[in-house]
């Protein structure tokens, strides 16, 4: 499996995470949202993007209690919630979101 | 109807490098702790290197891990027990260790530091407290 960006083609795992972390952009986000079938909004970026902070700092995919802590701080409580992400989400923010921000597969994602 | 909560203590003796036991255990903390259980690690002999602020691996083409320690609090994993006799042995100081913290829930999320030095014995003790002991 790979994704194509700008004719470049991006190498993955069999799961579609990407191997190569720095391969990562925006523009390849929005493709592999398109695979997963996620329109990307203004708060899927925004999960997205603190994933990648977080995962920047601590070298490890946040727990998800912290995510959405974070997120309904900076988005309030009608985003920052369990069902709400998984309506962004819908395989899982941990998984699926964590895929498209091109990060590893969080550990102890069963 | 209350389920069991077991305390789980993981004892780490091997510096950071040249072989997998630290990174694995790290990782099987970050699992174990998605089930609601008491966890605490322990690091004594080489394992006090785990902690130590400042590592680079660029030469050595391993992923510096030692951020994460970091996060462990976000994981509910906040007693990091430190044996002060490995770090004197080995020329350390807290000081040479990440500063390390977590927010406690019952003191208005208030930072408090993880990393406790203990004396030998008081490991002991810490040991003898625990329901399930896993080495690394």
């Amino acid at each position: 499996m790979s994704y194509e960006v700008d004719g470049q083609e991006i190498a993955t795992d069999e799961e579609g995470y990407i191997t190569n972390l720095p391969d990562w952009t925006p523009e390849l986000g929005a493709v592999i949202a398109k695979a997963e079938e996620i329109e990307m909004g203004e708060e899927h970026w925004a999960v997205v993007n603190f994933l990648r902070d977080y995962y920047e700092e601590y070298q490890i995919a946040p727990a998800v209690r912290v995510l959405i802590k974070s997120i309904k701080k900076s988005m309030g409580p009608e985003v920052g919630n369990n069902k709400y992400m998984y309506e962004l989400f819908p395989y899982g923010p941990a998984k699926q979101a964590c895929k498209i921000a091109g990060l590893p597969k969080p550990t102890g994602c069963v | 109807m209350s389920e069991t909560v077991k305390k789980f203590l993981y004892v780490n003796r091997k510096a950071p490098y040249g072989t997998i036991y630290a990174q694995e255990s790290l990782e099987v903390v970050l699992i174990g702790a998605a089930f609601d259980q008491d966890v605490s690690m322990a690091f004594l002999d080489d394992g006090v290197f785990q902690l130590t602020k400042g590592q680079d691996t660029k030469e050595i083409g391993l992923k510096n891990f030692s951020p994460t320690f970091r996060a462990l609090g976000d994981f509910e994993v906040t007693k990091l027990y430190v044996e002060k006799e490995s770090l004197a042995e080995r020329g350390l100081t807290l000081e040479d260790l990440q500063n390390i913290e977590y927010e406690d829930e019952d003191d208005d999320w208030a930072e408090k530091p993880s990393i406790r030095l203990v004396s030998r014995a008081e490991m002991a003790d810490v040991m003898a407290d625990q329901d399930v002991i896993l080495s690394f």
